[in-house]
């Protein structure tokens, strides 16, 4: 039975984190219901308020980033300024009544705040606080900075993507969100510990690791076999064929794979049993993977007479797995997404109508989902200050213009 | 220390090849006991996939699945019988969680919808890993890795950088995408646990392995309805854009911030085609203009990948050079941080295996098992959990329900 709880409901987290890796671990718990209060200042200010780190985009004041409302939905936002002492005890009051703490400093920066593990645990001994930093926060390159194209290219990920006769890929940032979902998973597992023991604990997160582990089949070739596997583009080891192939259209592209004899044979079957599909060459899975290339070529003269939605139902009908390369533009208009209602609507004050991606799971007694636009900054400090931690309006206004909530 | 993180968590796994397995995976590095049902016969379709020891194919020596796999306990199981499904109905009772993958209709066929399967465990929390979900038009629609790729929107923007678009758009490297679809069902399952022990309900989680990969992008995809802009792999600005090839690779710049670009500058020397940041804030400068580029790839030509990384970061440069797998594997940070763990198993010898990503205090990720062998704990289950005798279990294998 559906309810209006959600799974981490009460859970309230306390937020240092900034830019994509670190909002988007918290993003994901907002939307299971836990409540996030994101700790920015104007001395330091989330990035991607400002600007998009892919496109190069500016955003005029503070509150127009769609980035930023992609990645902080459902959140609170206060404003303090860690460099003055009265902010870290408002930062240490707020950590007594928060459940979980996240940043995503260089190692080393919240310690020396005096906002490092040792020193919150104190103050709340169950606290739950992970850090995450490019190569984790132990080991010769702890103090190494880098972003979501630096993990991809440290992990191994970046060398496996790309053309064979091109440079590595990193990826762009849905790195950075893979990173954050890590550490959005070691968090709840840290909860279901404490909801059990009581204890809580530090969590320590390599985002470099956390896209090796992605990979681990490809490492364990290396270590079964010596084999470093290098980039083939959509290539499979096994599999043939297995790549984009071009339809009817500007720019648009069917992918195709098939994983045996009896795909293979519905394949045929489904494009009509042409000649040159019931060669023997292309009747065995070695066969196939041998004269890939020339089943490559001859599979595109077939697709490009189609548009890239005709060959998904031909062949997904004949349970061949066909599907197009969707831009966001066919993704946005796509009717087995609309029917199961994978955006959301909302009003931003400042931007207006948005449409953001709705939660990606469906939890049947609790779904997960967006309550509110991204905050506008330091929306929250009368209540995170105010009801919270019970000031006065006076104390606040004080705090403000001595430039600590600031 | 001592307890796991998710000790006593009892999960029963019903699926195959890489999201389910990895999902579950997760699950069982922190310590939650994992029973992993395979098909009788040829067991989970990983077996069959490489990498094998040695190249020489063996069901109980592919990578992926000795990867996938390690802390679970394995058995084998045909639900189509009548005394298979009776067990699958067993176990179910016996666990918290239930990890499925299989398509939609298969599940409706074999009875097991959330709905009856509650009925025998009203606390169950049933995780579906599907490529399209639960429901919609293409439920039931097959996609491998590389269609998920694709069809995430995830393809159609790789490589970015691309100075036309003439070529294909590609997927991203081994089977990236099946294993963060598993990773995005694993948040999911852990709240709902969390919630279960708080509240003592259970739940069915529809995860969409499509939803689950395009909300990794939800910053550039979601640029389409409130821009009207469609990113495309084209070649513009780009976090990736600044990848230069040196003496034995490629090494990757980040210089975002105008200190970091300055910091950058001094690294190459002040040389004078590299202007300093005008600003302190996000430089504009994410892709280097052209003639930055040209005098950057002739000063990296005669570097090393490992001189150009560690001399960059000593001077506070963020910068990474692009490992080869062989350079994970030896690299000193992760061997420093203990990332690697040698496991025995008997078929497939000691072996170098990648454990997790992130360091637990109290409750560190541990190896327990190497993963199983195809039916290993049949008796163990179904004699000591379940309390067959071992005439049964004879008599279930000649039947082949096990």
């Amino acid at each position: 039975m559906e309810t209006n709880k959600r799974p981490l409901d009460g859970i309230r987290v306390i937020d240092f984190s900034q830019v994509w890796a670190g909002p988007y671990a918290t993003l994901l718990l907002a939307l299971m219901g836990a409540e996030v209060i994101k700790v920015e200042s104007r001395k330091r200010i989330d990035g991607s308020r400002l600007s998009s780190l892919t496109t190069g985009q500016r955003f005029s004041g503070f509150d127009s980033s769609t980035v930023y409302n992609e990645l902080n939905l459902n959140k609170m936002d206060i404003c303090l300024d860690l460099g003055q002492p009265k902010a870290i005890e408002l930062a240490k009051r707020l950590v007594t009544i928060s459940d979980v703490a996240l940043q995503n400093f260089r190692p080393g920066v919240m310690d020396r705040l005096g906002l490092g593990y040792e020193a919150l645990s104190e103050v709340k001994p169950n606290i739950i606080y992970l850090s995450s930093s490019a190569c984790g926060s132990t080991g010769p390159e702890r103090a190494y900075a880098g972003y979501a194209p630096g993990f991809a290219s440290l992990s191994g990920l970046a060398s496996l993507t790309g053309y064979s006769d091109g440079p590595p890929f990193t990826m762009g940032g849905r790195i950075d969100l893979i990173s954050a979902t890590t550490s959005a998973f070691a968090i709840v597992a840290a909860l279901n510990y404490r909801a059990r023991t009581g204890e809580g604990q530090y969590i320590d997160l390599s985002s470099s690791e956390s896209i090796s582990v992605t990979i681990g089949d490809v490492l364990m070739d290396y270590t079964m076999n010596r084999r470093s596997r290098r980039r083939d583009g959509n290539h499979d080891e096994v599999m043939a064929p297995h790549n984009c192939y071009r339809c009817k259209g500007e720019d648009d592209w069917i992918s195709i794979a098939i994983s045996n004899d009896e795909e293979w044979r519905a394949f045929v079957n489904a494009i009509g049993n042409l000649d040159w599909a019931r060669d023997e060459k292309f009747q065995d899975a070695f066969s196939r993977k041998q004269n890939e290339d020339e089943l490559d070529r001859l599979i595109s003269q077939w697709t490009i007479n189609h548009t890239k939605y005709e060959v998904m139902d031909m062949l997904q009908k004949a349970g061949v797995a066909a599907v197009p390369s969707f831009s966001s533009e066919d993704l946005f208009n796509d009717p087995h997404l609309k029917e199961r209602g994978f955006a959301t609507e909302l009003e931003h004050p400042i931007m207006g109508k948005t449409t953001v991606l709705s939660p990606p799971w469906k939890l049947s007694a609790t779904p997960a989902r967006i309550t509110r636009h991204a905050p506008l900054f330091g929306e929250h400090n009368n209540y995170v200050f105010g009801e919270l931690l019970g000031m006065s309006q006076e104390e606040i206004e004080t705090l403000m213009e001595e430039e600590v909530i600031h | 220390m001592g307890e796991k993180a998710l000790e006593g968590t009892k999960v029963l796994e019903y699926a195959s090849s890489v999201s389910g397995p990895y999902c579950s995976k997760l699950l069982a590095d922190l310590g939650a006991e994992v029973i992993k049902i395979e098909r009788t016969g040829g067991g989970d379709e990983a077996r069959r996939r490489g990498p094998f020891l040695n190249d020489i194919p063996n069901p109980e020596r592919s990578g992926l699945f000795l990867y996938l796999n390690i802390n679970k306990r394995g058995i084998t199981l045909d639900p189509k019988t009548q005394t298979g499904r009776k067990i699958f109905l067993e176990l179910l009772r016996w666990a918290d969680i239930l990890i499925e993958d299989k398509p939609p209709k298969e599940m409706e066929e074999l009875g097991f919808t959330y709905e009856n399967l509650k009925e025998v465990n009203p606390a169950l929390i049933m995780t579906s890993i599907t490529p399209f979900g639960q429901t919609g038009p293409y439920r039931d629609y097959k996609a491998y890795n590389l269609n998920l790729s694709h069809g995430a929107g995830a393809g159609y923007l790789t490589p970015g950088g691309s100075p036309n678009l003439e070529r294909e758009p590609l997927k991203g490297g081994g089977l990236f995408d099946d294993y963060t679809a598993g990773l995005s069902a694993a948040v999911a399952t852990l709240a709902a646990f969390y919630y279960r022990e708080v509240s003592g309900i259970g739940q069915h989680i529809d995860a969409s392995k499509q939803q689950s990969v395009m909300d990794y992008d939800r910053v550039e995809l979601d640029m389409y309805p409130n821009t009207g802009v469609v990113r495309t792999r084209l070649k513009g600005k780009s976090l990736g854009g600044a990848m230069t090839r040196c003496k034995d690779g490629y090494v990757m710049p980040m210089a975002l911030l105008g200190p970091q670009w300055d910091a950058f500058i001094d690294f190459l020397g002040n040389p004078d085609w590299g202007e300093k940041a005008e600003s302190t804030g996000l430089t504009a400068t994410l892709e280097p203009s052209e003639e930055f580029s040209r005098h950057l790839s002739e000063w990296m030509s005669s570097r090393t990948m490992e001189e150009v990384y560690h001399g960059a970061q000593a001077k506070r440069v963020p910068m990474a050079m692009v490992s080869s797998t062989a350079d994970v594997m030896n690299s000193p940070q992760y061997k420093a941080r203990g990332f690697f763990t040698e496991i025995e198993h008997p078929e497939a010898g000691r072996l170098k295996y990648p454990i997790a990503p992130y360091k637990f205090s109290e409750t560190p990720s541990v190896v327990e098992r190497p993963a199983p062998l195809l039916g290993q704990h049949n008796e163990e289950v179904f004699s000591r959990l379940l309390g067959y005798t071992r005439g049964d279990l004879v008599r279930m294998r000649e039947a082949g329900i096990i």
